[in-house]
């Protein structure tokens, strides 16, 4: 199965029976997929005339209480964000996946992971964050979908599902386990009419008073913090006896499995950090491995974004260094290797 | 058993799906696969490429930077990707296509007249499968039924009365192959 079908049957399964969308190349098979798929178990499947009608349309779904979900690109994603501070100062839950490609601008189509500020930072204004997870196989791309839906769900905010282009495009065999059965929450908060609840439900991010707008950040803030705690998610690979820690996500992190086998086959005691949340970012995983690695090598397809955050959980306790490729281009495991090679015979930190 | 093929061609050419041909196939054979397009946004003539991975153990890296198998199908292909294959490997040309000669000295190379080959057989649309026919005689991966059961799920509706004509091309590179395996001189 292809990856972008899979986010479509991976939607399915799940439970959700709505979506609107628009194409954009490396996600097109997504909407081409649902397109087909949704109406064959009643859903809704809507092509709108535009990214910022698409996030609106789902605004209103979600508010009627509907498993919605939307799918795009970068460019398309950048329209999105005014919505998306709208859907997590509403507190409605919903799903949007990013098939990241190479940029800034309209850029091209090749793979990347340069959208990894906008998605764990927040592109849209003001104080939120939302849940994001970066599967690296069709298998976990069609798994992951329930999570987020989930995790939306259980604290009422979108989650994105961040891949590249090549996760999108990519083919894998999967097994598709259809006896789960899915339960989705209830939704007193829904704006349905007066029939079915007597209060009478308000979906709002407009708090002009401002003791009013600070309770509604803390009680965010708050939602955060649990979700910290509690939903953090982060693979390792041969990391008890490394010496150098490998830390990469997605696609990148498939090559940099095979450099990690490599490496010890000549010697190098590698190992490898996989974050599969990055909001949450599994901080205590680089903190913990500060204290026995020499250095740690963080491999993405931008200039260094997860970085940052490598930086902010080593603490200064260990040098961290950066590989990457961009525009689309794609890190090959023997210059991975060859740069692994370098940065464990160097101190200090650098990119 | 574990191939890296990398085939490498124009849009049109039936590069991506030669490469699905062989994912397919594989995964019915229950073998661990991965399978990677890489195209431009050209809707004609621009590159068209897929990476294949068949092992039998689980597949680290989907990528592939290092092939053991090369398909090329214009001069382009070969120009670019002739340095990536691993020593000992194997280059399949289609030399209806390709005049370019192969400077490698340390790979196996197989040229097949493949577009005459498919017009021949009296559809130039073939060409794919002639080239699929020979690269499963020279490297086993999957087996031939299992591509042939395949060409149902891949072929669109529309060019399923295509698939005879494809098991004849499979079998006309197969045993054009069988011919050329046979001239391999032991490698330097």
């Amino acid at each position: 199965m292809k990856g972008n079908d899979a986010i479509g049957e991976g939607a399915i399964l799940a439970g959700c029976r709505h979506f609107f969308g628009y194409p954009i190349t490396p996600q097109s098979e997504v909407t081409h997929y649902l397109a087909k798929r949704l109406p064959e178990v009643g859903g809704l499947f809507m092509q709108a005339e535009s990214e910022l009608a698409s996030i609106n349309l789902v605004f209103g779904a979600a508010c009627a209480g509907a498993r919605v979900m939307t799918a795009s690109s970068g460019p398309g994603i950048s329209l999105m964000q005014e919505e998306l501070s709208f859907l997590a100062g509403s507190e409605l839950p919903c799903v949007l996946v990013n098939i990241m490609r190479g940029g800034p601008g309209l850029g091209n189509i090749g793979p990347s992971q340069a959208d990894y500020f906008q998605a764990t930072k927040g592109g849209g204004h003001g104080d939120y964050h939302i849940i994001v997870l970066a599967p690296n196989s069709v298998q976990e791309i069609l798994d992951i979908m329930k999570k987020a839906f989930d995790l939306s769900d259980m604290y009422r905010m979108p989650a994105m599902v961040l891949a590249d282009g090549i996760m999108g495009q990519m083919m894998e065999p999967v097994v598709i386990d259809e006896e789960k059965s899915i339960e989705i929450p209830p939704r007193p908060w829904a704006t349905i009419g007066r029939d079915y609840h007597e209060d009478r439900n308000e979906i709002n991010s407009l708090f002009v008073i401002l003791e009013e707008m600070e309770e509604v950040n803390l009680r965010l803030l708050h939602k955060y913090e649990e979700i910290r705690a509690k939903e953090t998610l982060c693979e390792d690979y041969m990391l008890d006896d490394a010496e150098v820690a490998l830390v990469a996500f997605g696609t990148v992190s498939r090559i940099c499995r095979a450099v990690v086998d490599k490496a010890r086959e000549q010697g190098i005691r590698a190992g490898l950090i996989r974050p599969i949340t990055l909001w949450p970012f599994p901080y205590d995983v680089i903190s913990r491995t500060a204290k026995s690695v020499q250095c740690f090598l963080v491999v993405e397809m931008n200039m260094g974004q997860m970085f940052e955050d490598i930086e902010i959980g080593a603490k200064g306790r260990a040098p961290v260094y950066h590989y990457g490729r961009l525009g689309g281009m794609v890190p090959l495991a023997k210059d991975i290797l060859e740069e692994l090679k370098r940065v464990s015979e160097r101190g200090g930190t650098g990119r | 058993m574990h191939e890296e093929i990398y085939i490498a061609g124009i849009g049109g050419q039936g590069a991506l799906s030669m490469g699905q041909l062989l994912a397919l196939a594989a995964t019915s054979e229950n073998k661990k696969v991965s399978y990677v397009p890489s195209y431009g946004p050209e809707k004609r003539g621009g590159f068209a490429n897929c990476g294949v991975t068949i092992s039998d153990r689980t597949i680290s890296s989907p990528i592939i930077s290092e092939p053991s198998v090369l398909v090329v199908m214009n001069n382009l292909s070969l120009k670019n990707h002739e340095d990536s294959v691993i020593p000992g490997g194997i280059i399949i040309v289609n030399s209806s296509m390709v005049d370019l000669g192969v400077k490698r000295s340390d790979v196996h190379v197989i040229s097949i007249q493949a577009s005459e080959e498919a017009e021949h057989l009296g559809d130039v649309r073939v060409t794919n499968s002639v080239i699929l026919g020979a690269l499963l005689e020279l490297t086993g991966v999957v087996s031939v039924s299992a591509v042939e059961k395949s060409f149902e799920q891949i072929l669109p509706k529309r060019n399923l009365d295509m698939i005879p004509i494809n098991y004849k091309a499979l079998e006309k590179g197969a045993e054009l192959a069988r011919v050329l395996k046979k001239e391999w001189s032991n490698l330097s």
